[in-house]
């Protein structure tokens, strides 16, 4: 038997791995698919990282081996190359690596740190050919830093997510012409800040509301067909557009791998596609938690350091018996609000609330009922989908209450 | 100088191939592309046809009957999935039952075993996802679903295990005959045979033509599919046609033999033999064709769609000739081929011998082959027993499908070897799940440069210019 | 004259207006932080960027390397290319510098490679 058992060594799982060891756990496990800690981090070779969480602007691997260093220091026990084939509700994990091939661990607690994966093409149903030079961002990024390959030399990227943006940048640097990025929605999926440097630095045009309809060549891709689209989100046929291309790289959303978690029977959100969780992000499943991009996708790797630590916290806390759940107050949204982490409220606490918006909105409040009761209201001037928004309730506001309901008022 | 060169590696050039291998005879299969099973072979419905769609007394009617009767012992030699999941062609109306009455007819005397036709009570109970306009349906047990390129690929392997040879990208571009033997080139590099099988798929007219043969011809007719996550694979158990009739045969719901569910295929009949794009129509209209005889399909599953190119002969049956002396056409091998193709091989075999092969049995002859998916399928105990021994199946690399490394290192060194990265997908399901290759794609780049001992950006993603990346950030020092 | 600009300083992406007038910076406005006012400034009169690439190590692997302060913006391209043409020797440590002084930063190793 194990205390507690993390699954997935990435930014996720090693900062809940130190939390945990802070807050009194010593027999902990680490159990991570790759061939070194980190995630997907490793590849993730620009800056912008840390500066919530240390203050300075760190690169992916340099925010990564704060946690690795940490976690070695401390000695917290992790395997490589380790995939977790199986978790069962009562907290039975079966693995298997090259070394111990295929072994159960029995569990106190686990957490589910297992991250997200990209959106593939398939998913999206564009007709044409199958030839080689199609890549999701992320596979470009690890051909690219990790292996020293080129995807390819002429490129449109589909999606205006951060990694695709990332992608437009280093890819140019390192010699490629990006010819377009096609957003399908009116507005950006990814950061401002990646459009201004990533994008408008090298006058690589963001063509929002378009997308990529067909794909030609046989062989290597030789180009795509591009289109306007209608606010259904349909194409344009008088607006297509051949753009010659040899590769095409998709960054059209992240989603959580929750494989595992549904071995659980953990109750999942359909909104977030990760497990539905308390404040102290255990799911449905007593002593089973979850944090970082398996629960949520998040923008910025601070935030998923900040939530695996009330994940790693929250673990060491099950396992000494010191749990305090006196309330079952669900946490609903009207839809412009998509989603909230948490999605119920199980300890009269402060806590942070993390949602997501449906659309771009200004100038809008976020209101907070219990019942018809308006507990919480906060302006805000802007909000998009591309970007988390946290709101802090106080527990006096929720203390009595039945369920709370985040509403987005625009003025 | 061989004794036989059969051209093409579809399903139905293996299958005879095997059959073949099975003499004394020194045998190549010839294949235009990097790879085999890379035509209608990779791009169909994966079903065994139960035998009461050709028309009596067809050859189609009788090799379809018989082959589908052989597939459960060739799949179980060859360690491919099968599974005889049985198959329902559901009717909505009275009109429809007419006509599934008529199929009910023409199976039993095709000599079909077990056909009846369900009322939608029975029915709802076999399929609870069954439509609401379906009122009735022709049930056919002995229908089922097998891998078509897993078959063609262990077929192949098969074959090679015992003494065959494959040329691949060897695309046939003259055949001259000599007096008792066949010179079959391909550019510059020319391979001498004194029998010839035609099972060149699409292009087997064309290949007939090089000697002559101009008595057929051979047109593609396109078929779009779709592939659903594994997650929807149970959405129905049985196979679901719609009721043929003057509006088309429509299009079928089916699990896979890997769970997952199938949907169509379209029927447009073509003229570019070459052109596999899928249309936008195709991906508009899915999925209210299918609602009409499967209900709860998810429409946010889909994980890819392809197109095949069925090679449709203009007799309206198989094209199973001879045209000229040790010269056999295995042509216009459209729906049932598949289900077809093992008796397609002994009638080939049969043909052959006729026409003067000598056939004497092998001794030493093995008929099966190690399934591809040995590990996969294994207990724990004894995956534990081969991780030990190579630590390779410890090593997951592909996580959607839980594809080992050991699997893939398999994959490439065993007859007939992956050399590209569709054929490594093909034989061990790696890039095949949700992910479609996005996080192991890398990796296997890496085997197949390391087992093939070329470089990184030479590798393919299913030979010719597809090549997966394109050259190097640094320049090599 | 007004400019306007999206922060790059920090996620938050901040629209910043500034007033120049003459190439001098009179005001700015739209930053939430002091950090924002300086990017402003600077962005307006010598743009700069960090840069991150990776440098082929001896034994043929690459490390993950940044300028360890930014560069002008027009340099990008040059600095990669001085990259490109670099070799790090092993062992190497996070914050070792692998190149030295390449438009007024050096470019620093950020990960080990041992």
């Amino acid at each position: 038997m194990t205390d507690l058992v993390i699954i997935g060594g990435g930014p996720a799982g090693m900062s809940a791995a130190v939390a945990a060891y802070e807050r009194g756990v010593r027999d902990i496990l680490i159990l991570e698919r790759d061939d070194n800690l980190g995630g997907i981090l490793r590849q993730c070779i620009h800056n912008g990282f840390g500066l919530h969480k240390f203050g300075e602007e760190l690169t992916g691997p340099e925010y990564a081996y704060r946690y690795e260093k940490k976690v070695r220091e401390l000695g917290i026990p992790f395997k490589l190359n380790t995939m977790v084939l199986d978790i069962t509700p009562e907290k039975r994990i079966t693995a298997t690596n090259p070394e111990d091939g295929i072994f159960t661990i029995e569990a106190k607690a686990i957490i589910l740190a297992m991250g997200c994966r990209e959106r593939a093409k398939g998913a999206l149903n564009i007709a044409g050919t199958r030839p080689a030079g199609i890549f999701s961002a992320g596979t470009a990024q690890k051909l690219v830093n990790m292996k020293g390959y080129m995807p390819g030399k002429n490129v449109v990227i589909l999606g205006s997510g951060d990694i695709g943006l990332i992608m437009a940048r280093r890819m140019t640097l390192e010699g490629a012409k990006v010819a377009a990025v096609c957003e399908l929605m009116p507005y950006s999926g990814g950061l401002a800040r990646n459009i201004e440097q990533c994008l408008n630095d090298f006058n690589i045009p963001l063509k929002l509301s378009h997308t990529v309809t067909q794909i030609h060549g046989k062989e290597r891709l030789t180009g795509v067909t591009i289109a306007k689209v209608d606010e259904n989100r349909r194409p344009i046929a008088e607006t297509r557009e051949y753009i010659p291309c040899d590769t095409l790289l998709l960054s059209c959303g992240l989603i959580p791998e929750n494989e595992l978690t549904k071995c659980t029977d953990a109750t999942l959100s359909q909104i977030t596609g990760g497990a539905a969780v308390d404040q102290n992000r255990e799911t449905s499943v007593d002593g089973i938690f979850a944090c970082g991009n398996v629960l949520h996708v998040h923008d910025l790797v601070d935030y998923v350091s900040d939530e695996a630590e009330i994940a790693g916290k929250s673990a060491a806390d099950y396992i000494d018996g010191k749990r305090n759940k006196t309330l079952n107050i669900p946490i609903t949204t009207d839809g412009k609000i998509r989603y909230t982490v948490p999605q119920r409220i199980t300890e009269a606490k402060e806590l942070t609330v993390y949602f997501r918006v449906a659309d771009v909105y200004r100038d809008v409040k976020i209101n907070v009922y219990d019942g018809e009761k308006l507990v919480f209201s906060k302006k805000k001037q802007k909000v998009a989908p591309g970007e988390m928004e946290a709101v802090k309730l106080k527990s006096e506001i929720f203390a009595y209450a039945k369920s709370l309901k985040f509403v987005l008022e625009e003025a | 100088m061989y004794d036989v060169a059969v051209i093409g590696a579809g399903v139905v050039g293996a299958m005879i191939a095997r059959e073949l291998a099975a003499y004394k005879l020194n045998i190549c299969i010839l294949e235009k592309e990097h790879d085999v099973a890379m035509g209608a072979t990779k791009a169909n419905s994966a079903i065994v046809h139960a035998g009461f769609d050709a028309k009596e007394g067809s050859l189609k009617a009788k090799l379809n009957v018989k082959g589908s009767k052989m597939m459960e012992n060739v799949t179980h030699e060859l360690g491919v999935k099968y599974r005889r999941n049985g198959s329902l062609v559901v009717g909505f109306n009275e009109e429809d039952r007419v006509t599934l009455e008529t199929l009910l007819e023409r199976g039993k005397t095709n000599g079909v075993e077990g056909l009846e036709i369900i009322e939608r009570d029975r029915l709802t109970v076999l399929e609870p996802n069954i439509a609401d306009g379906v009122k009735c349906a022709l049930y056919a047990p002995t229908g089922a679903i097998v891998c078509p390129y897993e078959l063609t690929v262990a077929a192949i392997g098969n074959a090679m295990d015992n003494g065959a040879k494959l040329k691949c990208s060897f695309p046939v571009t003259t055949i001259t005959a000599h007096e008792d033997f066949y010179e079959i080139s391909s550019g510059n590099d020319t391979v001498k045979a004194r029998f010839i099988v035609n099972a060149a798929g699409v292009y087997s007219d064309a290949v007939a033509r090089m000697i002559g043969d101009d008595t057929f011809t051979v047109h593609p007719r396109r078929g779009e599919y779709l592939v659903l996550d594994k997650e929807c694979g149970n959405t129905v158990s049985h196979t679901i046609f719609m009721t043929p009739s003057k509006m088309g045969k429509g299009i079928l719901v089916s699990p896979t033999v890997d769970n997952n569910l199938l949907l169509g295929p379209t029927a447009v009949d073509t003229v570019d033999k070459d052109d596999k794009s899928t249309t936008p129509e195709f991906f508009t209209s899915i999925f209210d064709i299918a609602a009409k005889t499967v209900k709860n399909i998810p429409r946010n599953k889909t994980i890819t769609s392809f197109c095949g190119l069925r090679a449709v002969g203009d007799t309206g049956d198989f094209i199973i000739t001879s045209p000229r002396e040790h010269f056999i056409n295995a042509a216009g091998i459209e729906s049932p081929g598949l289900s077809a193709s093992p008796a397609i091989a002994e009638y080939v075999r049969e043909l052959l011998g006729s026409d003067g092969l000598k056939l004497e049995k092998k001794e030493d002859h093995v008929r099966t082959r190690r399934p591809m998916h040995a590990f996969r399928e294994a207990n724990i105990d004894e995956k534990n027993r081969m991780i030990k021994e190579n630590p390779a199946y410890g090593r997951i690399v592909c996580r959607c499908e839980g594809v080992t490394e050991g699997e893939i290192l398999d994959a490439i060194r065993t007859n007939p070897r992956a050399t590209d990265l569709d054929g490594v997908k093909r034989r061990t399901r790696a890039q095949m799940g949700r992910c479609q290759g996005g996080f192991c794609s890398p990796y296997i780049i890496e085997l197949l440069s390391r087992e093939l001992d070329i470089p990184y950006e030479n590798v393919t993603k299913f030979g010719g210019e597809s090549n997966v990346a394109l050259g190097k950030t640094k320049e090599d020092k | 004259m007004k400019r306007t600009l999206t922060c790059i300083v920090c996620p938050l992406g901040c629209t910043l207006e500034v007033e120049l007038d003459k190439g001098n910076v009179i005001s700015v406005s739209g930053n939430t932080c002091v950090r924002g006012k300086e990017y402003a400034v600077t962005e307006c009169i010598s743009p700069m960027r960090t840069v991150t690439s990776t440098v082929k190590c001896d034994d043929g692997r690459l490390v993950a390397v940044k300028t360890s302060r930014p560069i002008p913006k027009e340099k990008m391209f040059d600095c990669v290319k001085i990259i490109n043409n670099s070799l790090a020797h092993l062992p190497i440590g996070i914050g070792d510098v692998i190149i030295k002084d390449v438009y007024g930063s050096d470019i620093v190793a950020t990960q080990e490679r041992n």
